[in-house]
């Protein structure tokens, strides 16, 4: 079932940068990558749940605060230590300005 | 700076296995969330891009002083001209392979990925580290900073053992303990308080360096009776022994006589000014506070960051001189009364310590 839910403006996220969003107790983030795509991620490490929202985005890698585990942010795919498991990834379009995210 | 007295019911169990490993967990102490000072986004990115620039640079002159330092050392070998050329390759060996391991470990020293790896991998042999182990073990040391049972990287536990502190000055214990290590990791044996940070599909990995580098020693061991000479050994391995000092002098201030069982990196750890030549050895490592408040921030932004928060930090200690002036007696008076420490004294513009969040812990803070 499609289950689009508005997340933010998409301005309001910088290039190559990353936004929380929290919807219905879950937490989410969201990441404009330098080529001005849109993706989305569950918001929390894999490794010790700290907010990737926080953290630092460089090319396609969200690099955690906390420990500086690596997940590639446009497939979830954990890129280096000490994360070891992927990142769920969700669906994102832009629809008049906002960017809306399928959390299904 | 205040003197301060913790009530803890019985002698701290430092085992990752054992009674305060429990107490931890069950305290809220293990992964806790930690303070840290507010800084704008916009500000925080700044400080955590990435550079290659920085760290390119000072590799170069890193190397360079490696080869030159060894090549005299060699070139004079056999006379007393040999020992300044040895003292700067031991330093360069045995203790600024300490920070380059470290910043490297983080990923934060390149921009590029793999020169992190491979200055990683050169450090860790080093300074005698299993890069698997130590990036895992580290891993927890920013997740549970000196909380007692958890944080596998406390250098002087309380009670301090002295003799210990003095010994590794020449890195004799650490280099025995990382020797029997790789020994016991070469023979496929993952110690128990290992298999507790390290994860079982890393715990292979780990035995395979363990395997490498006793085949390097060994080797280095052959070509040393090969030509009747212990140059080889003065180039791979010893050095790690003349050479630890100063990361030793430096590494015992990051936490040496302040707080445990604490959430409030203000509280555990040290910011001390020092010289250049310690800094570029350290990598700037003395602003302690701020790295383990914002790991992520490359070590060359480091002063940046340290101006920016000062202001919500403890005064830093303005020398090594006077780093050892407060620690060496607070190491003193443990021997005695293990549950003394230094409190930090904050600044008026800062955020009071969260003392509700202390007072609850197992070895709650009392005034002396």
């Amino acid at each position: 079932m499609s289950d689009w839910v508005e997340a933010c403006a998409a301005g309001d996220i910088d290039e190559e940068d990353v936004m929380r969003f929290d919807h219905s107790g879950r937490t989410f983030a969201i990441y404009r990558s330098p080529d001005d795509e849109y993706f989305a991620t569950d918001g929390l490490c894999t490794h010790e749940k700290v907010h990737l929202a926080d953290g630092l985005v460089m090319d396609d890698i969200i690099e955690c605060p906390k420990h500086n585990g690596r997940f590639n942010y446009k497939t979830g795919d954990a890129r280096g230590a000490p994360v070891c498991v992927n990142l769920k990834t969700y669906p994102v379009k832009v629809d008049a300005g906002k960017i809306l995210i399928q959390i299904g | 700076m205040t003197a301060m007295t913790s009530s803890s019911a019985s002698p701290r169990d430092y085992s990752l296995t054992g009674r305060d490993a429990r107490l931890a967990v069950e305290n809220g102490l293990a992964a806790a969330e930690w303070y840290h000072t507010e800084i704008p986004r916009k500000q925080m990115k700044e400080l955590m891009q990435r550079s290659d620039q920085p760290a390119i640079r000072d590799t170069i002159i890193w190397l360079t002083a490696f080869i030159v330092s060894a090549a005299g050392g060699i070139w004079f070998w056999g006379s007393w001209w040999c020992v300044p050329f040895f003292f700067v390759y031991g330093t360069l060996y045995g203790s600024s392979t300490d920070s380059r391991w470290h910043e490297c470990g983080h990923g934060t020293a390149f921009r590029t990925q793999w020169m992190n790896d491979a200055v990683y991998q050169l450090a860790c042999f080093m300074i005698m580290r299993n890069p698997v182990t130590w990036r895992w073990s580290h891993t927890r040391h920013h997740t549970d900073t000196i909380i007692v049972g958890r944080d596998p990287e406390i250098a002087v536990m309380r009670p301090p053992d002295l003799l210990r502190v003095v010994l590794n000055f020449f890195g004799i214990l650490d280099a025995w303990h990382a020797m029997v290590g790789m020994v016991r990791n070469a023979a496929g044996v993952i110690s128990a308080a290992e298999k507790t940070f390290i994860p079982l599909q890393e715990q292979p990995k780990a035995i395979r360096v363990a395997r490498i580098w006793l085949a390097i020693y060994l080797a280095t061991i052959a070509l040393a009776l090969y030509l009747h000479s212990w140059l080889p050994l003065m180039l791979v391995g010893l050095p790690r022994l003349y050479g630890a000092w100063h990361h030793v002098m430096t590494g015992l201030l990051q936490h040496g006589g302040l707080a445990d069982n604490v959430i409030d990196h203000r509280l555990n750890s040290r910011t001390v000014y020092m010289n250049p030549v310690s800094r570029f050895i350290y990598w700037n490592m003395n602003y302690h506070v701020e790295h383990h408040m914002f790991p992520m921030v490359p070590y060359h932004a480091l002063p940046k960051l340290h101006e920016m928060i000062k202001h919500d930090l403890p005064a830093p200690t303005p020398s090594i001189l006077a780093g050892y002036r407060e620690m060496i007696p607070a190491f003193l008076r443990q021997l005695r009364n293990e549950d003394y420490f230094l409190k930090r004294a904050l600044p008026p513009t800062a955020k009071p310590y969260r003392e509700e969040l202390h007072n609850d812990n197992p070895v709650a803070a009392a005034a002396e």
